[in-house]
C-alpha cells in the first residue's frame, strides 16, 4: 500500500471531522493548521494501513486489541491536556496554548512501554450486589450500567471495544 | 535494518528512528536538515513487518518507552522527543 494513495480531499475530510468532534466535546485542535493536516493525513494513511485510525505519532503493529489504546483520540489525549496541556501529537491543545498563554511544549510518553502492556486490560472485578455492571469508556470517562457497553460511546463516539469494566 | 543516510557536516554518530505519520518526527528531521549535520534515519513504520519487532528493540535500548522521534548521538547521548534546544546545543 503506498501511502500517496491518499487524496487531499480524503485529509480535508478528516480535518473536517476532527473539528467537528473537537467542537462538540470541548475540545480544541491545535491553531497550526499545517501541522494539523499533517496529523490528519497520518491519521488516515494509519486507518488504511491498520484498518484502524492510530495516533500517528505512535508505532502501531496492526493487530486492534494490541493498539486500542492509541486508537485516536487515544486514552491518554485527555491526561496530557491536562497535565501538559497538549495530547502526545499535539493534535488537541489546552485553551491556553490555544491562545498563546501557555508553551506548547514536548509531551513525554505516557503509554505504558511494551513489556507493561502485556499485563494491562485487567477489567475491574465487578461490586456483588450491582444489578448491572458498570461500564467506563476510557476516552471520555462515560459511565453506563448495562449489561453490555454501547456500540458507540454517546459522548465521544468511541467505539464498543474502548470500554472497560468499571464495577 | 537499513537506514537512510543524509549527507553534511560530521557531528559523530547520528541516528534518528522516526515515524512516517509523526508531526514530531518531522520537525525533528527538517532541524537536522537545518543543521546542515550528516545523520542517518529509518521510519520504523515503514519496515517490512518482519523487521518492525527487532526495529522498535533497537529503539527501546536506548529509549524504554520506545517511543518516536529517538534521536542518537555517538550511541550513548539520547534525545527523545522533538527537543529543540537541545538538539540544537548538542549539535552546534
Ligand atoms: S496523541 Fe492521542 S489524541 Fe493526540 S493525535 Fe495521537 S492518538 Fe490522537
Amino acid at each position: 500500500m503506498s501511502d500517496d494513495e491518499i487524496s487531499g480531499a480524503l485529509v480535508e475530510e478528516r480535518v473536517k471531522a476532527l473539528r467537528r468532534d473537537a467542537e462538540a466535546g470541548g475540545y480544541i485542535l491545535n491553531p497550526d493548521e499545517d501541522f494539523v493536516r499533517k496529523l490528519a493525513r497520518g491519521i488516515c494513511i494509519n486507518e488504511k494501513r491498520y484498518g484502524y485510525p492510530s495516533c500517528p505519532c505512535r508505532l502501531a503493529f496492526g493487530r486492534r486489541e494490541e493498539d486500542r489504546d492509541i486508537i485516536c483520540p487515544c486514552d491518554y489525549r485527555d491526561p496530557d491536556l491536562e497535565e501538559f496541556g497538549a495530547c502526545y501529537c499535539a493534535l488537541y491543545v489546552s485553551p491556553a496554548v490555544a491562545q498563546g498563554k501557555a508553551p506548547l511544549v514536548p509531551v513525554p510518553e505516557r503509554r505504558p512501554p511494551r513489556s507493561a502492556r502485556k499485563s494491562m486490560g485487567a477489567q475491574a472485578g465487578g461490586v456483588k450486589g450491582l444489578p448491572l455492571p458498570v461500564w467506563r469508556c476510557r476516552v471520555c470517562g462515560y459511565l453506563c450500567a448495562r449489561e453490555t457497553p454501547p456500540l458507540v460511546c454517546p459522548v465521544c463516539k468511541a467505539s464498543k471495544d474502548r470500554f472497560e469494566r468499571f464495577m | 535494518m537499513q537506514m537512510v543516510r543524509v549527507s553534511g557536516r560530521h557531528r559523530g554518530d547520528i541516528r534518528l528512528y522516526a515515524l512516517s505519520t509523526c508531526g514530531w518526527c518531522a520537525k525533528t528531521k527538517e532541524l537536522l536538515n537545518t543543521l546542515g549535520v550528516e545523520y542517518s534515519y529509518v521510519f520504523v513504520d515503514l519496515l517490512p513487518q518482519e523487521e518492525l519487532e527487532g526495529a522498535l528493540s533497537e529503539v527501546e535500548k536506548y529509549n524504554p518507552a520506545g517511543s518516536f522521534p529517538t534521536l542518537v548521538i555517538d550511541g550513548s547521548r539520547v534525545i527523545v522527543g522533538f527537543r529543540e534546544a537541545e538538539i540544537r546545543e548538542v549539535l552546534k
